[in-house]
């Protein structure tokens, strides 16, 4: 009985290290030589393999950082600057910080400014739905309503809104990775800088029709009349085939586009203090009348609802 | 192989053609056909008469067209689609219907065959000749086979596979002789070889009457062929299957095979253009639905208004819910009734809720039923998943750019699962990396002949 | 006039649903449930009852309290598991084990795939086979039919004579001699309920064949392969290997071949796959009933091959239009 407990406990002794041999010895044969720094990178990554970075995942981009002569070219719109600052120690090379960016939604044709005309009973998806007609409303430019970028966003920051029937994005979740933007087939998603405390101005639309056409389609639509334009005193707004477009580069968020827009195209996110219209608009008149009080025109370059002081 | 076999539903089978009262206005899109969007070469306040060219080609892929009224040009410039899409259409006040001069509209049979194939191939051009079966391409261009390829055989499409549609089958009981001489005309073009007319067994008479025709008429080596009845039979790569027992490769066109395949309305335009100098100005047009009052088979001219046909006709019906443009299988929906006929519109079909909603989406429960349905031999159930995943290199070795979109999987699906919607995206990704692919092999080629011609300087 | 509706094409769809499919299985099976009621009695109806009513119910807790999805009951397949696995049973199963498999079937092997058209195994088979690895002396304990029809009493066939083979001394000729094939086809033997009437059992195939709701090559492949490989171990040693015909029909194999092996869910979708699919059950089948430690062996076999599945979809494609 021993006897044979004893040839048991030998057998599988030996079979085990015959075994452990072999896997060493394929082990070292089928060895990769790799730098080991692509692994210290990707540990470094946030892991979420999005893509937005414009590299297959997180492994892909270390190894493209790595090789890469500079990291000009290759940056983690999800990890930020933060995750930046660590490959950059880790290779040993500069890297540009970058203004922080967020997806905003450009349509704000809800339910009530632009009507369904017509009822879509095809397969629930963007994709399909714009490949088939110009959409369920009017606007043939607007959200179709599908919900493809919804599907596309992996950090759980895009959701539809059941009022609106439009997406809502939360800028604390939102990386900024793009993948909703690629997946939009309206174009409708864009990635622009975040702003100071998240303030930002821009056009919630991108219809391109002539005025009279958008409007009839929403109530809502940019009608590419030009009054933000002509208000702007930082040349940032330039309108182009009837439509808007803030640069986020020159807009100081002074908020006057806001406040002239006849149909409530122009949005202004994140702002502390609510907008009020009729004083912007006295701003604009009194300056317009050339009577420009040095006081006022300060304020106008700072961020309505901030006081100067906190504004640097 | 493969294949369905939906009610047939022909309730407008006994209305003959008629015509349809001139709109007050027409419209006419200078993209009907596939290939490049014509050029117009009217101006606004021209006047113009029935027949005129008022758009030119706009390459080599591309078509005539003219005007179907007579009246001033009133305006050119973008209008919608019947899927709301803008597209540039030419917009014909009508003031009557004068016809050009040298244009034949008498009713007279001309059966003499013109000599030369050359100028008989001009003359479909000129007459802006399209295949009218639904893919609107050219037929000047499948005339002229490239060099190295050989028709052996002329089939001429009358299978009308689609439920509903009954406008070729009425073409070929009222206008069959003159089908049957254009049907010649092709057949002397392409050589003079065999020529087939292929009919579904559900039009015994058409069968019977083009068999009379043919004796009646003479002409050697054109025969009818009764096809059996099957969705999509009338899919040119099908008809060719089952007409000449040869398939088609992938992304090969039928002439690699030998075949030219021609529609029956098609063969009727041909007959016009080239014995009476009439270019394609209207085509029959089934309306019909069980929901419709009035079953119709009219004789439309091209960029008539869709409204203006449905009014004719007495509005549309209270518990109409979806019109489509073509059949129930392939036809689009119609998103805007404002839009005008192209030389491609067959038919406009009314369906009610109930008969087109379509039922929630369930689990695939692996039955395979829409691979047994696919004429193709594909595995629909699999592309779906590989589409939803946007595995492009998957969907290629699975041949998704070999669907036909004919919509028998979509058709046949127990749980409702929009297969098709949804392989089209993927069909779309494959066609698209596979042009990529070959305009990246063009450039390399290019590339490396500049670097040789270098070499040798 | 309200919205007019816009979708891709095409417009129309057959009047196909997964739920006329599902209803076409239950009209198949009605012969056979018929047969085992007139031939087993009030007992069998309570096993049916109980094992139907349970499976329509945890499908529909499931779906409702735990998947928080839409309800798939009306589609019928819980129906059908529950009919399947009450035709595995003894009709002498207590009303708690009936459960207990309805349990495993419809929550282990079902639900936790998914549902419908996710599982990888035959449901009813997961349950049965459960149970006869659980509870072996219900589920082998055959109780005589005792409905309305005179029958013989004793153990199922293939059980009476795995015995037999083992007490030694008598040859399979002796022992299969005791049953005529009249009253195999017409079930005058005791056995589980599906096992009893061979002709019900192949009515509901053929019904569901001329509907087209199922393709007959993997049962036919299922008993060629069980009458070729039977015929010639027969031929080899008929006193120890029993013939094709009394494989064919004894032991559930139709039951198996015509209802559970063409599941659209765990069988393969080509024409050859399902011919592969076939072969494997019926030659599994043929050498756990010859060598293996259970008398029975087609539930096993049609479980191993529905592993093989996803395989044998991969591996068998079929031929696309105008390509080698």
């Amino acid at each position: 009985m021993v006897k044979t407990i004893l040839l048991i406990v030998a057998v599988i002794t030996v079979l085990g290290l015959l075994l452990a041999l072999v896997l060493y010895l394929v082990a070292q044969k089928f060895k990769v030589e790799e730098d080991p720094r692509i692994d210290e990178v990707e540990k470094a990554m946030p892991g979420a393999n999005c893509g937005g970075c414009g590299f297959a995942g997180c492994r892909a981009f270390a190894e493209a950082a790595v090789k890469a002569p500079n990291l000009d070219n290759n940056y983690c719109p999800v990890g930020g600057n933060e995750v930046m600052a660590k490959v950059a120690a880790i290779l040993g090379q500069e890297v540009k910080a970058k203004a922080p960016e967020v997806a905003v939604v450009r349509c704000n044709g809800n339910c009530e400014a632009r009507p369904r005309v017509n009822d879509y009973d095809g397969m629930a998806s963007c994709q399909v739905k714009a490949a088939l007609y110009s959409g369920d409303t009017g606007c043939a430019f607007g959200c179709l309503g599908c919900g493809d970028c919804v599907d596309a966003c992996q950090f759980g920051a895009l959701s539809m809104d059941p009022a609106t029937g439009l997406p809502v994005g939360d800028e604390e979740k939102c990386t900024a990775c793009g993948a909703c933007a690629k997946a939009c087939p309206k174009h409708i998603i864009e990635i622009r800088p975040k702003g100071p405390r998240g303030m930002k101005v821009f056009v919630s639309c991108v219809n391109k029709d002539k005025g009279p056409v958008a409007r009839k389609a929403c109530a809502n639509a940019c009608i590419g009349c030009g009054i933000c334009e002509k208000t702007c005193t930082h040349a940032a707004i330039k309108v182009d085939s009837f439509l808007a477009y803030i640069d986020p580069a020159l807009c100081k968020l002074c908020r006057e586009c806001e406040a002239v827009c006849p149909t409530g195209a122009i949005h202004g996110l994140n702002f502390p203090k609510a907008l009020d219209k009729e004083a912007i608009k006295a701003r604009i008149k009194a300056r317009s009348e050339g009577n420009t009080p040095s006081v006022a025109k300060n304020k106008a370059d700072a961020p309505s609802g901030a006081s100067p002081s906190e504004a640097k | 192989m493969g294949g369905v076999h939906p009610h047939d539903s022909k309730i407008s089978r006994e209305c003959a053609i008629e015509p349809l009262p001139l709109a007050p206005v027409v419209y006419i899109s200078v993209a009907q056909h596939i290939g490049a969007p014509s050029v117009p070469v009217v101006a606004v306040g021209d006047k113009v008469k029935v027949g005129q060219v008022i758009a030119e080609p706009g390459g080599f892929v591309s078509a005539f067209i003219h005007s179907s009224v007579s009246g001033t040009v009133k305006s050119i410039g973008p209008r919608a689609d019947l899927a709301g899409r803008p597209s540039i259409h030419i917009e014909i006040e009508v003031e009557g219907d004068e016809w050009l001069e040298g244009i034949d509209t008498s009713d007279k049979l001309i059966t003499e065959l013109p000599e030369d194939n050359k100028a008989t191939i001009e003359k479909i051009r000129l007459g802006g000749v399209v295949g009218l079966g639904g893919a609107t391409f050219p037929t000047h261009v499948k005339l002229s086979p490239p060099p190295g390829s050989k028709c052996e055989r002329v089939i001429i499409n009358g299978c009308e596979c689609e439920p509903y549609l009954t406008s070729d089958f009425r073409t070929l009981l009222e206008k069959g002789e003159q089908v049957v001489v254009g049907a010649a005309i092709l057949k002397k073009v392409m050589g003079d070889v065999p020529c087939t007319i292929a009919i579904e067994e559900n039009k015994p008479e058409a069968i019977a009457h083009i068999q009379e025709v043919i004796a009646k008429l003479g002409y050697q080596g054109i025969e009818v062929m009764p096809m059996k009845m099957r969705y999509p039979q009338g899919g040119e790569k099908q008809l060719i299957d089952a007409v000449m027992h040869r398939q088609v490769g992938s992304g090969a066109l039928p002439i690699s095979v030998g075949a030219v395949v021609q529609n029956v309305a098609t063969a009727l335009a041909v007959y016009d253009a080239v014995q009476k100098g009439r270019p394609i100005v209207d085509n029959s047009v089934t309306v019909t639905g069980e929901c419709f009052p009035k079953q119709a088979n009219l004789l439309v001219r091209v960029g008539t208004p869709l409204k203006y046909i449905v009014d004719y006709l007495g509005g549309v019906p209270a518990d109409a819910a979806k019109i489509i443009s073509g059949g129930p299988m392939m036809g689009r929906a119609v998103a805007n009734l404002d839009a005008a006929t192209v030389k491609g519109t067959g038919a406009l079909l009314f369906l009610t809720e109930q008969q087109t909603r379509r039922a929630p989406e369930g689990n695939c429960i692996r039955c395979g039923k829409c691979a047994d349905a696919c004429p193709m031999g594909l595995e629909p159930f699999l592309l779906n998943k590989l589409s939803r995943n946007g595995d492009v290199e998957a969907l290629e070795a699975n041949a998704a750019q070999d669907c036909i979109e004919c919509g028998c999987c979509l058709y046949s699906c127990p749980a409702h699962i929009p297969l098709l919607d949804i392989i089209r995206q993927g069909k779309g990704a494959v066609l698209g990396a596979i042009r990529a692919r070959a305009a990246a092999a063009k450039a390399a080629a290019e590339a490396a002949k500049a670097a040789a011609e270098a070499d040798k300087k | 006039m309200s919205n007019l509706i816009i979708s891709p094409s095409p417009h129309i769809h057959s009047k196909d649903s997964t739920k006329s499919l599902m209803r076409d299985v239950v009209i198949a099976l009605i012969p056979a449930v018929i047969c085992s009621v007139v031939f087993y009695g009030w007992q069998e109806l309570l096993v049916l009852g109980v094992s139907v009513a349970s499976c329509v119910l945890l499908e529909w807790a499931i779906t409702k309290f735990l998947m928080k999805a839409p309800c798939t009951v009306g589609d019928f397949s819980a129906v059908i598991t529950g009919i399947l696995l009450a035709l595995n049973l003894p009709y002498t199963t207590p009303w708690w084990v009936v459960f207990i498999g309805a349990v495993v079937a419809i929550g282990v092997a079902k639900m936790t795939f998914g549902g419908i058209g996710q599982n990888i195994w035959n449901p009813a088979l997961v349950g049965r086979v459960f149970l006869l690895v659980s509870f072996p002396t219900y589920m082998t304990t055959w109780g005589a039919p005792a409905g309305v029809v005179d029958a013989v009493s004793g153990p199922t066939p293939l059980g009476a004579i795995q015995e037999g083979l083992l007490k030694g001394g008598a040859s399979v000729q002796d022992l299969t001699a005791a049953y005529d094939y009249k009253s195999l086809l017409f079930a005058n033997l005791g056995g589980s309920a599906g096992e009893v009437c061979a002709l019900a059992l192949l009515a509901g195939f053929v019904y569901l064949c001329c509907r087209k709701v199922i393709k007959p090559w993997i049962t036919l492949s299922i008993f060629a392969t069980v009458a070729l490989t039977a015929l010639v171990f027969n031929l080899a040693n008929p006193a120890r290997f029993t013939g094709p015909l009394f494989n064919l029909l004894t032991g559930g194999l139709v039951l198996g071949a015509c209802f559970m092996a063409t599941d659209y869910v765990t069988s393969p979708m080509s024409l050859w796959g399902g011919v592969i699919f076939g072969v494997g059950i019926g030659f599994l089948t043929m050498m756990i009933r010859y060598f293996g430690a259970y008398p029975e062996g087609v539930s096993f076999a049609i479980l191993i091959m529905n592993s093989v599945v996803p395989l044998l979809n991969r591996w068998f494609h079929q031929k696309k239009f105008g390509r080698k």
